[in-house]
């Protein structure tokens, strides 16, 4: 029905569900100052999804080179986020979960003092860090088999406020949206949620085997009518593939994500496929082994 | 610039525009437009919307939160084992030990449909039927009691959840304020925002979370089943051992010898000690102090002061306040006097000098100790949630094809009635109108549908015998092993603390 808020058990994380939207947050500092800050994502909240979906039409549609007009605040962070990639197939749904970390965080800090916070929407997390702060995240590298595979050490000094993960994994088999990859995880870095979002869509489309008879496609279409991604092939199941298949397509993804650092789109990534992982990055800083 | 349409967008969050939802609703084979919330998904069948939460089965939008059964071991004497050591593995054990719960069973509106789910299972050799469904409630809502001394607010005076009402104060009871939630005129009667709010509130409330509530004249409570009440910010810790004279009666005999006059301080009865039916009894002298309020009888006064947050549910922060005058043809000089409230968290021991003013002392070992059991007798202060709903409607149709006989069954004890596989209390007279503990059910047990009504998992129990006798669907009968084609089925341990109920009735045959 309408907006749920409600602290989960332990009394110390928020959790938001409105719809499709479900996000977890949590806020470290003085009580009260935690309290007004759940109190602030709260008040950002309550408008999000009916705000969206009265843009979801212009949302959907593929980026060309006319940027789209759109009014709320986070619609506007989709598009600014899918910009960079406009030159290959995306539409600004690739970051929504991702603005919405952002916009909820950055609600929450407002005339807040917070030492750490984030807000992790379907694992497309923003987070804040105070000077000397840190935040220890888990990698999950297949979310069928969770486990932590890897950590990533979060420090208030790295240019890294975002991070985002997108698979292969569709709706029915664990995940909640397509992919045009075969990827079981690409974890992204970013300056925000919705960067790290944007930018993991596309290097998860980019870790591919076009063509491979093992691996699974279906229109978009078939299976949600409403799919941003059309009549577009999404994965929708992935046989066992050779190491060697696995290094290919692993690499085409590992390209894509150079490229975007290079550029200056994300600071780091890791991609996983069949239990190979490969990172991109300044590896000491982005993966430990758990 | 223009105006925004929406001024208010929360109120208008989940009424689909009316434009957006015809549109949703055009072609497309077997496709469902879920209308849950504003996303509006069209949903092909076998699949899920956005949210997973609601999907297309056979085209029909259904919730698709897992349908739970609870399940419990027993060993060969006969003793409930616990399995919680080890992580539960879903699987359904065959046997007697499966209960099917109404959670997540969905509901077959309208009701002239048979139950979703009516199942039968061989208990010492006696076949038992079980009608599993959620009911919509519309009438229904939440009794709470909650344990304390300190003032609430005044009768009737409304409670509100976000600025709309959602129910009233209705009756102090011993140590403890009751509220009235929900109920038909706060769910439909009045605007659509205090109806979806007062469905949140259920909802919340009875899936065992907390809520923040004002009393219109009185306190901000935060209330949550089976946890302190928070009143005012402060969380309440003990319940009264009994008002300020019943706390005279029952301490009256460690006092003697130790003190000369106890005043117990009370919103409701304050005790004065040497005045009172127990001090007369153990040949006390009248110590002559005599407290403010309205003497009801001896030694038991009503209105020493204004309810509040202080000594005894009243606004008191100094104890002596409450004193009118001292009598100086009976009190005297040295006499000892203790003021303590109900819950023995405020106490002050005073010796009274010269001038028969009351004097600060030091408390005496031996009255610390009766001090300190004040407090050994009170109870944790708790809040505590009881649903009540009426299942007296159209639901008993998808039991049988003649409601009344499933009402009559109730009555005579043959058929029992469960929520969630948790006991319920069933209220004399006509319909069937239960309450139930909502901390006894497995969690998450409610739901809730737009209308806006709470969605609540309801099971009757009866031998095949009594359910054939009173017009059941016999034809939908299916046996319980087969509720593990069920793909949504979930699986947990059956709570020891709630009596099992495929247990034949013990109802008159």
């Amino acid at each position: 029905m309408t907006v749920q808020a409600s602290l989960l058990p332990g009394g110390r994380r928020l959790h938001l569900n409105h719809g499709p939207i479900d996000a977890v947050i949590e806020g470290w500092g003085e009580p009260r100052e935690v309290r007004a800050a759940y109190d602030q994502a709260i008040a950002a909240f309550n408008g999000v999804l009916p705000t969206l979906v009265k843009e979801l039409t212009i949302l959907r549609w593929p980026l060309s080179e006319t940027a789209p007009v759109v009014q709320g605040v986070v619609a506007r962070r989709m598009v600014a986020a899918c910009w960079p990639f406009r030159n290959s197939f995306i539409t600004p749904m690739a970051a929504v979960a991702g603005a919405v970390a952002d916009h909820l965080l950055t609600a929450m800090l407002a005339g807040r003092t917070l030492s750490r916070a984030y807000v992790n929407d379907g694992g497309d997390i923003a987070f804040h860090l105070a000077a000397s702060e840190r935040l220890a995240c888990g990698v999950v590298g297949n979310v069928l088999a969770p486990a932590i595979d890897g950590k990533i050490e979060l420090t208030a000094d790295l240019p890294v406020r975002g991070i985002a993960t997108s698979g292969a994994a569709t709706k029915g088999t664990g995940g909640r949206s397509f992919s045009l990859g075969i990827a079981d995880a690409v974890t992204v870095l970013a300056r925000d949620a919705a960067a790290a979002d944007a930018a993991a869509t596309v290097i998860g489309n980019a870790v591919d085997l076009p063509g491979h008879p093992s691996v699974i496609r279906r229109p978009a279409f078939d299976i949600d009518p409403d799919s941003d991604l059309g009549g577009r092939q999404v994965t929708l199941a992935v046989g066992t593939l050779a190491t060697t298949e696995i290094e290919i397509a692993l690499t085409a993804g590992l390209a894509e994500a150079e490229r975007q650092r290079q550029a200056g789109l994300i600071y780091g990534a890791v991609l996983t496929l069949q239990g190979r992982f490969l990172v991109c990055g300044d590896r000491s800083k982005m993966m430990q082994a758990a | 610039m223009t105006t925004d349409p929406n001024p208010d967008p929360v109120a208008s969050t989940d009424t689909p525009e009316e434009s957006a939802l015809a549109a949703a609703k055009t072609k497309g084979e077997g496709i469902v437009v879920c209308d849950a919330c504003p996303v509006l998904c069209r949903i092909r069948p076998g699949k899920t919307g956005a949210c997973d939460r609601y999907g297309n089965i056979e085209g029909k939008l259904a919730r698709l939160d897992p349908f739970v059964v609870t399940q419990r071991t027993i060993d060969q004497e006969g003793r409930m084992v616990p399995f919680l050591e080890a992580p539960w593995n879903g699987e359904i054990v065959p046997g007697g030990g499966t209960f099917v719960t109404g959670i997540g069973a969905g509901t077959t509106y309208p009701d002239y449909k048979p139950a979703p789910f009516i199942v039968s299972a061989a208990v010492d050799g006696v076949d038992m039927i079980t009608v599993v469904t959620e009911g919509i409630f519309s009438y229904c809502g939440v009794k709470a009691k909650i344990d304390t001394d300190r003032y609430v607010g005044p009768e009737q005076a409304a409670v509100r959840v976000g600025g709309e009402q959602v129910g009233h104060v209705t009756t102090a009871e011993y140590g403890s304020q009751m509220l009235s939630l929900g109920g038909v005129r706060h769910l439909t009667g009045g605007s659509k925002k205090e109806g979806v709010v007062t469905c949140e509130t259920l909802l919340t409330l009875c899936n065992k979370g907390a809520v923040e509530m004002s009393v219109d004249g009185g306190a901000a409570l935060t209330i949550q089943a089976g946890r302190p009440p928070v009143i005012n910010g402060t969380a309440e810790e003990r319940m009264r051992v009994g008002c300020g004279s019943a706390t005279i009666g029952i301490f009256a005999k460690q006092w003697q010898g130790h003190a000369d006059e106890v005043i117990v301080v009370d919103d409701h009865i304050t005790g004065v000690l040497s005045e009172h039916q127990a001090g007369r009894f153990l040949d006390m002298r009248p110590a002559g102090i005599r407290v403010r309020g309205r003497k009801s009888t001896p030694g038991r006064y009503f209105q020493v002061a204004n309810p509040g947050t202080g000594w005894g549910g009243t606004d008191i922060r100094d104890p002596l306040a409450i004193i009118e005058k001292i009598d100086p043809k009976a009190a005297w000089p040295g006499l000892r006097l203790l003021m303590v409230s109900t819950t023995g968290e405020h106490a002050a021991w005073f010796v009274l000098d010269e001038a028969l003013r009351p004097q600060p002392a030091a408390m005496p070992a031996a009255i610390e100790r009766v001090v300190e059991r004040i407090g050994e007798n009170c109870e944790p202060a708790l809040t505590t949630v009881l649903f009540m709903a009426g299942a007296g409607g159209s639901l008993r149709a998808g039991v049988t094809e003649n409601p009344v006989q499933l009402t009559r069954s109730v009555r005579r004890a043959l058929t029992r009635v469960t929520s969630g596989g948790a006991p319920v209390f069933i209220w004399p007279g006509g319909g069937i109108t239960y309450m139930v503990d909502i901390t006894t059910m497995p969690d998450n047990s409610f739901g809730y549908v737009p209308t806006p009504a709470i969605v609540g998992p309801i099971e009757f129990t009866m031998t095949r015998a009594s359910y054939a006798a009173l017009g059941g669907h016999m034809d939908c009968i299916r046996p319980v092993e087969s509720i593990r084609a069920v793909e949504r089925v979930k699986a947990i341990p059956w709570s020891p603390a709630n009596p099992w109920p495929l247990k034949p009735p013990a109802g008159e045959a």
